[in-house]
């Protein structure tokens, strides 16, 4: 299952190369993650001019049409250098959103400013209590005019310290646990009765407990369909996650094979161990397995096929399993040196163990998978 | 699962438990007790056992030692761990202090093993190298002899608390030209010596426990010269017996353990199909642990019997450091969403973090205790330990 890239994809892959190889290396991005705000605002405007905020949307919402693919070789080469700004958040996951369930003026008024790299994204899905269940909502959302109002606790909210706007799910009707009744909601960040308590997460990245006293918010989407939305949007995040997560891997197994042909204990290099020479391989068999996945799952969501659910769950697993097990071994085998926070194989380790969190967990994503299974 | 005790050792246990109970400072009961602690607090609990004599299980009594038998020293560990209390500074009281008594001149055992006591001289280790990590025997810090003196010039690593440390007790070599491990000596030196310099190192986690430590012509008096010159190995070697045999961490584990059950219960409801799944493993490393307190337990009894255990030490460390990684793993899953949060070092009131107290250090824990499977030996190391000295292989 190779994916033969087109020359427009080859150029994609390059120049987001280039730009992450001139202005993104880890001195860079440890200088981003320990600044006040914790965001490199200049290197979002870089990301924008360079086209890649555009590049997944449709062209009829003046993107360049690229679809997932687009996503998974921009997300690839992200992983690859750890980039904290939040393109899933932004991009993949609300202006994805924005371009499947909002109505022509949402598109009109939203995913310009998306594209120019004007406004950030988040979205608010998680409460205490939901794990990864979409649908286990207990924040309300109640009809007032045009609008609705908005009142409930959202968790460990990624990226909403950064952003500008929040979609929110909110019940519109129904009880805790019910697909039906899950509305989304366009909501202000900075809006009366929002309160946002922020706070770092393991990867050097932003979050925020948010709580919602009676904030207004725009209806996105069908009322009541928001699960379904969201589910779609999901498996398109997973589809950027399992690429960042394949680009980390990657990284990963480069240093920690370099590393073993040049340390030396006991007079020798410690790659010449047979024990080290077989884990490598494992790592070398897991990433290789993940990066296949990585392409099989993008082909599937930019084709649209059915089973796409069952799919990005069984990814999100293995390609979880695969970078928990990479970055353990990373470490293990880089000895003390891969303790520390001066090397950057601790903050692929973290970012891998993120990757995990957020939209499932590997542990979850199997099950998932095995209840979506037709034949059982 | 308990030793069969006599109704004499049962007793002593029944006072461990009580004293504990009526003793432990409540100031050190706090989310992290390894990075939380300041020096001060870290001593409160050492300074307690001191006075009653308890500081130094493992040493004989001419030494300051309280005399137990191999059971009792079981027993007091066993409480002490699955109490949750602070062990005294290892560095201190199982490493340098056993070598000072079996290997030192009268004169240092004077002037080191009662300020070790008393909690007076804070010890850390200077063993690795950046060259020389699992094979120690490698060290390059060298001292070369200068009348009365070791002018000493290298560079330690990972030193674990170094920062708080007024003395440090160091590997380096002394007779270049000999095979690696004959040309190592054994010196105590203080730190307070001029071109000695402590830098940080910072961890995952975010915490500072380790240092490199800067030895730039440091003049050391050769009366701190632990035995003969160039026998630093055979000492080095005995200490790091020592190192290993608390590494099962029965105790740690099971209240890690138990824990982590009370997290699972309130994280995740029984309907969960996720819920299975954690009952699962959580019963799969209790299976572990019991598997691994029976074999401390045997070993134990044996050693009671005079029995050598062997590298008995080998097999608790490789599967007590594993057995406790499975578990901050599970606990960091457990938190779900609130597993992406972590403390910021120093930690401080100051610093919001979300969720139930019970998953504030899940992160940290699990991030820290990648380290386990490092340090000590490397597990690969302890495998070959194993491999030759009990598989003949």
């Amino acid at each position: 299952m190779d994916i033969h890239f087109t020359e427009e994809q080859e150029l994609l892959r390059s120049s987001v190369q280039r730009l992450l190889r001139d202005q993104y290396d880890f001195d860079a991005r440890r200088k981003i993650v320990a600044s006040e705000e914790g965001l490199g605002r200049r290197q979002w405007d870089e990301f924008a001019e360079l086209g890649l905020l555009a590049a997944p949307f449709s062209e009829a919402v003046g993107g360049f049409g690229g679809g997932p693919l687009s996503t998974m070789i921009i997300m690839h080469e992200f992983g690859r250098h750890l980039v904290v700004e939040p393109f899933v958040e932004t991009v993949v996951v609300a202006g994805g959103l924005i371009e499947q369930v909002g109505s022509e003026a949402q598109k009109q008024a939203y995913i310009g400013d998306i594209i120019a790299g004007s406004k950030l994204w988040a979205l608010a899905w998680t409460e205490q209590g939901s794990r990864f269940d979409l649908a286990t909502v207990t924040t309300t959302a109640r009809r007032d005019g045009d609008d609705y109002v908005l009142s409930g606790e959202k968790t460990a909210v990624i990226a909403a310290p950064w952003a500008d706007h929040l979609i929110v799910s909110a019940r519109t009707s129904g009880h805790r646990h019910d697909r039906g009744g899950v509305s989304l909601f366009v909501v202000d960040r900075r809006a009366a009765n929002l309160d946002l308590q922020g706070f770092k997460t393991i990867d050097g990245r932003r979050a925020a407990e948010i709580s919602l006293r009676g904030v207004r918010g725009e209806l996105l989407g069908k009322e009541g369909e928001g699960v379904a939305a969201l589910e779609a949007c999901r498996n398109r995040a997973i589809g950027a996650l399992c690429a960042e997560a394949v680009g980390a891997i990657g990284e990963l197994n480069d240093a920690t094979l370099d590393y073993s042909k040049t340390r030396k204990q006991f007079g020798v290099t410690i790659g010449s161990f047979q024990v080290l020479q077989h884990r490598m391989v494992d790592m070398f068999i897991a990433h290789q397995e993940a990066l296949s996945l990585m392409h099989h799952l993008s082909l599937s969501l930019s084709e649209g096929e059915a089973g796409l659910s069952r799919l990005a769950s069984g990814a999100k697993s293995k390609i979880g399993y695969a970078g928990k097990f990479v970055a353990d071994q990373a470490v293990q085998l880089h000895g003390g040196m891969g303790m520390t926070d001066e090397l950057n194989v601790g903050h692929y380790f973290k970012r891998i163990s993120s990757i995990n969190i957020q939209f499932g967990d590997p542990a979850y994503h199997v099950l998932r998978y095995a209840q979506l299974d037709v034949a059982a | 699962m308990e030793l069969a005790l006599s109704p004499d050792d049962a007793a002593f246990r029944d006072e461990v438990r009580a004293f504990i109970r009526d003793n432990y400072p409540a100031e050190m009961r706090v989310a992290n007790p390894e990075t939380d602690l300041s020096k001060e607090q870290m001593l409160l609990w050492h300074r307690i056992l001191h006075n009653k004599g308890w500081i130094a299980p493992l040493w004989p009594k001419e030494y300051g030692g309280p005399g137990w038998s191999i059971t009792r020293r079981f027993i007091f560990e066993q409480e002490t761990t699955r109490a949750g209390t602070m062990p005294p500074l290892a560095f201190s009281v199982t490493m340098v202090g056993p070598v000072i008594y079996t290997f030192g001149n009268a004169a240092q055992k004077a002037k080191f093993l009662p300020r070790i006591l008393s909690g007076e001289d804070w010890w850390c280790q200077g063993y690795s190298e950046p060259g020389s990590g699992s094979d120690l025997a490698t060290v390059r810090t060298k001292a070369v002899r200068d009348g009365d003196h070791y002018i000493v010039n290298g560079h330690k690593t990972w030193t674990t608390l170094a920062q708080h440390a007024d003395w440090i007790f160091c590997l380096v070599r002394t007779d270049p030209t000999a095979k690696p491990q004959s040309g190592i000596s054994f010196l105590l030196i203080d730190m307070k010596s001029p071109g000695v310099t402590v830098r940080p190192i910072i961890t995952i986690d975010g915490s500072h426990e380790v240092n490199d430590v800067f030895l730039e012509n440091v003049r050391v008096p050769a009366e701190n010269l632990i035995g003969e010159e160039n026998k630093g190995w055979t000492y080095a070697k005995f200490l790091l017996g020592n190192e290993r045999t608390s590494m099962a961490g029965i105790g740690r584990s099971t209240r890690y353990l138990n824990r982590l059950k009370k997290i699972v219960k309130a994280e995740i409801p029984e309907d969960d199909p996720a819920h299975l799944e954690f009952i699962r493993d959580i019963a799969r490393v209790e299976l572990d642990v019991l598997a691994l307190e029976a074999t401390e337990l045997r070993v134990v009894a044996q050693m009671a019997r005079g029995i050598d255990p062997g590298p008995a030490a080998s097999l608790f460390k490789i599967r007590g450091t594993e057995i406790f990684q499975d578990i901050t793993e599970l606990t960091h899953r457990a938190i779900g969403n609130y597993g992406l949060a972590i403390r910021e070092h120093p930690v401080s009131a100051n610093h919001f973090m979300p969720g139930p107290d019970y998953g504030h250090t899940a992160s940290e824990k699990y991030l820290n205790s990648r380290k386990l499977s490092i340090y000590g030996g490397s597990n690969e190391i302890q495998r070959n330990i194993i491999a030759k000295a009990v598989l003949g292989l």
